[in-house]
């Protein structure tokens, strides 16, 4: 690649013309340009490829969401074609297609954040089907009976050997923890209200259970921090727990590292006593971000249509459900985790979903420090992910912005921090936002950045970022991000002007983690297998095999 | 007798609107997983009319009930059939009129937003009913159907009427949000399931009313639209109370002796 205007935040690049050079599937110092293959990138904005922290692509969750929608395809297709593989639905695109809608704007990584561990074969068999990136998956492990065990007895190290070897059985990459304790409650048809609730039968408190999955999680050495979906998601004050949570692991922070990521934040940023005077979090909620070092979040953001919300939070969804009336799916509650799904509009003139809209960007413009803010949908709960486009535009255009805030509830304008907020982030913290920060965060070294040695994923955007006044003409930045010039993954060009030109299959990336003592499986253990589980502790496991490109990531840990 | 199902969507005057016959002749048909031109499946006359200031109508002679969604969109101009007529018929049309001289397959008037459908046979299941999963019922418009309709007769039904002058299968008016629904025969089971407004009337025998249906009074008589009321005495029925609905379902009282035990709770 020749004469593009590189943004590699992790290398400390901003805009600097230069070349990049790739070869076997790796940014190298240079290679013989007469052999190789050329991309005049001149006039061009350069990016590494988009990595996405944190979006529901495969698993049972999303099978049964798109089961559940046909009208969600009726509209949105997209046929065979000699490359690529036919797939339907706009909130939730089946497999093929969601590689192909990724790798067009430009993407390369994507993390699917929710497995629920007696699903992780199905999760993975999705994985293998979604071409173009590379990707991981979180198993779900707040609510896990042996969790539970181990932690109440505060057998710390015991959960983490136990952890390790749920991380191979489900090749997972990171903890994954939703509504803490709420959705083991769930399946006695009760949640949980704050930090210090018990949940039923185990003698546990989510505060607990945070606190001791964030230890389990520097024990092993796993390169992601927790990542945590708060209590009492989506309802009026919660931003009180939001800040409780992200408070109750301050101390088990080391060297201003992250110690936990709080996910799609928007949802756990509403102020007020009810829907009617419910308001934006936002401002506590980034006073208290940009205060500390040991928390990493991503915004969530709304996006107005329609869409299909899809968590593992089982009672919130069922609340979605009396809310919208909407069908809803009650799913996985006899697995080790929950879930619900419900198809959920939002609407411009609706006051508490244009408050939700403005929060995501409060959020992200008031939280000064980029590597800390990430931006996601939480897709499609939010929005789908081809919205990106739409939300970088409002990131680094206040006219964008404004033109938006013109059509929302004229209740909820009025009180948006929006009109008050001049920022607008520049390509670099764009930059760092879609794609440096999210693999810093994730501990993807060789992701996110065009350094040497890191795998030549890149993106290529068709806009000259001197000539192009981006805070006015925010429509050419919406528009060169949703079809990029060039997404080259793994050193080959796979998407040129929003067509794919190779179909790749990419890796599906999991935590190998090295235990000093290996775990031991105990019969006791076994037993307990056959007397809960629906398989036999045998067929559990998901061997490497079953990945069609496996690529762990070695971890040694502490223990 | 066409083989194979035909998808026809280019069959609608606006879409032959200002198009010469050569151009007519060339649209794009499906015949199964074919792409055919319109001419290859029927033989197309036009015939000019030139006192005629009006838009384009089309006359279709012959059996198509395999070719669907005819009519599609339609927002100006007439369609009639002389045979029987394949799914989708009218689908999501606007304004403008179809009337089919034989029998109707399933979905016909399916979202439709305006405009008149008229059955003179019988229509299939699904009758203005949207797309699966998809919540957006009949929006508008008139459809009278002279024969029998299927099952899910204006399911999520939000505005409009639909007359219908033989019997009606089960479900009908599921989901209904408004509109009215007049069945002058008789009517299968769990009419009004779901329903949370809107007005369904059934001069005919019903199988039995759902247990969520409360019993208001009994009316001499009820408005079905401007210029029609239909005469009682029918049974007033309240519900979907499961979902907390105001819907109405008015039931004859002759014809439904088997629900006389209902009259206690009046």
């Amino acid at each position: 690649m020749k004469n593009g205007y590189v943004y590699d935040p992790l290398n400390g690049i901003n805009g600097q013309i230069m070349d990049i050079a790739a070869k076997d599937g790796k940014i190298v110092d240079r290679v013989d340009e007469h052999k190789a293959r050329i991309v005049d990138a001149s006039g061009m904005t350069v990016m590494p490829g988009g990595v996405d922290i944190h979006t529901h692509i495969a698993g049972g969750e999303v099978n049964s969401g798109r089961l559940l929608r046909p009208e969600d395809h009726f509209k949105d297709y997209e046929s065979r074609t000699l490359l690529t593989r036919s797939g339907v639905g706009r909130s939730i695109p089946s497999t093929f297609t969601t590689g192909y809608r990724y790798c067009r704007m430009g993407y390369t990584t994507v993390m699917n954040p929710s497995m629920s561990p007696l699903e992780a074969k199905h999760t993975h068999e999705e994985l293998n089907d979604t071409p173009m990136v590379d990707k991981a998956s979180y198993p779900l492990l707040g609510d896990w009976w042996f969790v539970l065990e181990y932690l109440a007895q505060d057998n710390i190290e015991e959960c983490a050997r136990h952890i390790a070897w749920l991380m191979d059985s489900t090749k997972g990459y990171a903890i994954k923890i939703v509504n803490p304790g709420g959705l083991e409650a769930w399946g006695f048809g009760h949640n949980v209200k704050n930090l210090d609730d018990q949940v039923p039968h185990f003698c546990i408190t989510p505060r607990e259970i945070v606190r001791g999955l964030c230890k389990v999680n520097s024990l092993l050495r796993l390169p992601h921090t927790i990542h945590l979906h708060t209590n009492n998601l989506g309802k009026p004050d919660n931003y009180l727990t939001a800040l409780e949570t992200m408070k109750c692991v301050e101390n088990l922070a080391a060297e201003n590292k992250p110690a936990i990521h709080v996910t799609h934040c928007q949802f756990s940023a509403f102020k007020g006593d009810d829907w009617r005077t419910m308001q934006s979090g936002a401002e506590e909620i980034a006073k208290y971000i940009n205060n500390h070092t040991h928390v990493t979040t991503d915004m969530g953001q709304i996006i107005f249509t329609d869409t299909t919300t899809m968590t593992a939070d089982g009672p919130f969804q069922y609340d979605l459900y009396g809310l919208t009336g909407n069908k809803w799916v009650n799913h996985d509650v006899e697995t080790e985790t929950s879930a619900g799904i419900v198809p959920f509009r939002y609407r411009r003139k609706s006051y508490v979903h244009a408050v939700q809209w403005s929060i995501g960007l409060e959020l992200a413009l008031l939280i000064k420090d980029p590597w800390k803010i990430f931006m996601t949908t939480d897709h499609p709960n939010a929005g789908p992910f081809t919205s990106y486009p739409k939300i970088i535009a409002w990131l680094l255009s206040r006219k964008a912005r404004e033109a938006s805030l013109k059509r929302i509830n004229a209740r909820a304008r009025s009180r948006s921090l929006l009109p008050s907020i001049d920022r607008e982030l520049s390509l670099y913290e764009i930059a760092i936002v879609t794609r440096a920060g999210q693999a810093k965060a994730l501990g993807l070294k060789n992701k996110g950045h065009l350094g040497l040695g890191a795998d030549a994923d890149i993106a290529i955007y068709n806009f000259n970022p001197e000539k192009t006044d981006l805070s006015r003409k925010y429509r050419t930045a919406r528009r060169a991000f949703k079809r990029a010039a060039y997404t080259i993954k793994s050193g080959e060009i796979v998407s040129q002007n929003g067509e794919i030109i190779k179909s790749v299959n990419g890796t599906t990336m999991w935590a190998d983690v090295e235990l000093s003592h290996p775990a031991e499986v105990t019969e006791d253990f076994k037993k307990r297998f056959r007397e809960y589980w629906t398989v036999e502790f045998e067929n559990y496991p998901v061997s490497a095999e079953g990945l069609k490109a496996s690529l762990p990531i070695r971890v040694e840990a502490k223990v | 007798m066409f083989t194979f199902p035909i998808v026809a969507d280019c069959i609608s005057p606006d879409v032959f609107q200002n198009k010469t016959p050569n151009e007519i002749s060339e649209l794009i048909v499906w015949e199964g997983n074919k792409q055919r031109k319109l001419s290859d499946l029927f033989k197309i006359k036009v015939t000019e009319d030139p006192e005629s200031q009006s838009s384009v109508a089309i006359e279709i002679i012959g059996d198509v009930s395999e070719v669907r969604r005819i009519g599609s969109r339609l927002q100006t101009g007439e369609i009639t059939i002389k045979g029987n007529a394949g799914m989708h018929l009218g689908e999501e049309m606007m304004q403008g009129k179809i009337t089919v001289y034989g029998n109707a397959g399933a979905w016909t008037g399916s979202m439709m937003k305006g405009g008149t459908i008229e059955i003179h046979g019988n229509a299939g299941d699904y009758l203005a009913a949207p797309y699966r999963g998809s919540t957006k019922g009949m929006h508008g418009g008139k459809i009278i159907v002279y024969g029998n309709a299927g099952n899910e007769v204006g399911a999520r039904m939000k505005k409009g009427t639909i007359n219908i002058h033989g019997n009606s299968g089960q479900f009908l008016g599921i989901r209904m949000h408004d509109g009215t629904i007049h069945v002058k025969g008789d009517c299968d089971e769990r009419a009004g399931a779901c329903m949370l407004n809107g007005k369904i009337v059934v001069d005919g025998t019903i199988q039995s009313v759902l247990p969520t249906f409360t019993i208001d009074s009994i009316k001499p008589k009820v408005k079905i639209e401007e210029n029609d009321t239909a005469q009682g005495p029918y049974y007033l029925f309240l519900g979907d109370l499961a979902e907390c609905g105001n819907g109405k379902l008015y039931v004859s009282k002759k014809k439904n002796p088997h629900l006389s035990y209902r009259e206690e709770f009046l």
